[in-house]
């Protein structure tokens, strides 16, 4: 069966959450969203998930064609208050998309360049990084492997705690932070590279490791048995479809490539 | 007891340099309708404590805010606020940036009377360096250092609920109330516009009671604004309006604060309504699918 680098890689982000359990998954944007859905759907139904509104759901909700709450699987009212009550407690992992990250893992979707007193660009705001960064895991999820997001040196603005012992807290060590994975439009890598180094654990078929190391700010680990990304199952294939039933997937990536490169 | 004021009554207490609080969260249940009243005001040199949309964003390109306590101003659906992508991008605010969890701590603080609450959150982030004023402290049963989020202490709250009686007491019949009772709380004047008022029996429905989240000694004001979360949701009555939204984001980027008034604000919410399409309009907009 064929399939798109988007399908491959919301699989290669849902295996992020096979061994977490029962903790609150939280993807934001559609294609995390998705991977975090597809994990509860398959591979670790004690996860748990929220309707991105006010609701826990026993059931993921789809990430298109709903018209509607109504109907949908609650299970607890989930304020955005009492989101912190639960999250700070470390049950979470969240999969985000951040517009910088760099080689100590921190990251950053507050603003760009300039200064901090008048960025070039304003984003959104530190949101809820620092807290998610402290508290529990994370994992990432960049549409765009390249320089602009990989970056030579650190962060314009530092919104995650990373592995950076110039900013450690005092009494805190790199076992206090979690970053999971890093998924990107070509490999998947963690940071179990040399003291917390980024490494690059598997290439999307046809991808080649100068090409990631061409597209990183910095120098990658790379792991001692580098495998290629598992392509979709059909049962995963099948999962995701009804999950996502207009196909909002394809309009993700740019041109939404195919998953195996054209030779 | 009757609390039952105009907006622009209401509004008036605000003064010059003062700090607000506004509730809901991005495009979601915004007072739009006070908001409004402000910017009609001439009040300016305001710190501004707020989860932020467009409320955040039409008071900086007002030229009304000295001072934005923020951990994101977005519309969601436009993640980036043009009004506050200009101000910040032109340097023209101070700012402090703090996490969304430790905004809640501050008003939490300020609620209980507490200088401060201590937090990890922050630690090891542009939060602890970009704010030279917020302090780490020791902890007297650990050895870890702590941030000592400040209390939040605001002058004035502005906050729409679905409903309310004359006497303040506040439904939020939408899924969510935020951080709505926190500004309360945190506040020493708290106005609250409600898209209905309602007699006080319609609160001895139990399940309706459970929708009020702070007691109506934290309400000051009540202002009967229909609508008057508009262009926001007032969820389970209307959703956000998103073309506005565009129309306001057009017209801030292209020809700034004067370009919008030109179009919509108008002398009163009568006159701002008219020019959205009227309040049927307004009350048919649907409601949000996440």
């Amino acid at each position: 069966m064929t399939f798109s680098l988007a399908e491959l890689m919301v699989c290669a982000a849902s295996r992020s959450f096979d061994n977490d359990g029962e903790v609150l998954a939280t993807g934001i944007g559609l294609l995390p969203r998705l991977a975090a859905s597809l994990a509860m759907r398959t591979t670790n139904p004690e996860m748990m998930m929220t309707d991105s509104q006010s609701y826990m759901l026993s059931n993921p909700n789809p990430v298109s064609g709903m018209t509607s709450h109504e109907g949908q699987a609650n299970e607890n009212w989930m304020g955005f208050a009492r989101i912190f009550d639960n999250v700070w407690s470390g049950a979470r992992h969240a999969l985000v998309g951040p517009s910088q990250v760099d080689r100590f893992g921190q990251t950053n979707i507050a603003a760009l360049g300039g200064t901090y007193d008048a960025p070039k660009v304003q984003l959104l705001g530190v949101r809820g990084f620092p807290g998610n960064s402290i508290s529990h895991a994370n994992s990432f999820f960049v549409p765009k492997h390249s320089t602009r997001v990989f970056i030579d040196g650190e962060c314009d603005v530092v919104c995650s705690i990373g592995y950076n012992p110039d900013r450690l807290p005092r009494c805190y060590s790199f076992d206090d932070i979690d970053i999971r994975r890093v998924i990107t439009d070509l490999c998947v890598m963690d940071f179990n590279g040399p003291n917390k180094q980024m490494r690059v654990i598997s290439l999307h078929p046809g991808v080649a490791l100068s090409e990631v190391q061409e597209n990183t700010g910095f120098e990658l680990a790379v792991a001692d048995t580098l495998e290629e990304t598992p392509a979709p199952t059909n049962e995963q294939l099948a999962v995701i479809a009804e999950l996502d039933p207009l196909n909002f997937r394809a309009k993700q990536l740019k041109d939404n490539p195919p998953g195996v490169r054209a030779a | 007891m009757n609390k039952c004021v105009s907006a622009a009554e209401a509004v008036s207490v605000i003064e010059s340099g003062m700090t607000i609080g506004i509730g809901g969260w991005g495009p979601r249940r915004k007072p739009m309708g006070l908001v409004r009243e402000l910017l009609r005001s001439d009040v300016n040199d305001l710190t501004v404590v707020a989860y932020g949309g467009a409320d955040v964003g039409l008071l900086c390109a007002a030229g009304k805010v000295k001072k934005v306590i923020f951990a994101f101003v977005s519309l969601d659906f436009m993640p980036l606020e043009p009004a506050f992508r200009k101000a910040r991008e032109s340097g023209s605010i101070e700012v402090r940036e703090i996490d969304e969890g430790m905004m809640l701590l501050g008003l939490r603080a300020a609620a209980w009377g507490s200088p401060f609450i201590p937090t990890r959150i922050g630690l090891g982030t542009d939060v602890v360096t970009r704010n030279p004023d917020l302090a780490l402290v020791d902890s007297p049963y650990d050895d870890k250092e702590w941030v000592a989020m400040p209390a939040l202490n605001l002058d004035v709250a502005l906050i729409h609920a679905t409903r309310e009686d004359e006497r303040g007491v506040c439904e939020i019949a939408s899924p969510d109330h935020y951080m709505d009772d926190w500004f309360a709380r945190a506040s020493k004047t708290t106005i609250v516009s409600a898209d209905e008022i309602v007699p006080s029996e319609h609160f001895n429905d139990p399940d309706v009671a459970r929708r009020v989240y702070w007691e109506r000694n934290c309400t000051n004001k009540v202002v009967h604004l229909p609508g008057g979360a508009h262009p926001s949701s007032s969820d389970p009555l209307h959703g956000y309006d998103v073309k506005h939204y565009k129309e306001y984001g057009a017209l801030i980027t292209e020809g700034g604060i004067d370009a919008y008034a030109e179009a919509f604000l108008g002398d009163s919410e009568a006159d701002y309504q008219a020019a959205v399409g009227g309040l049927d309009a307004i009350q048919s907009l649907p409601l949000p699918v996440y």
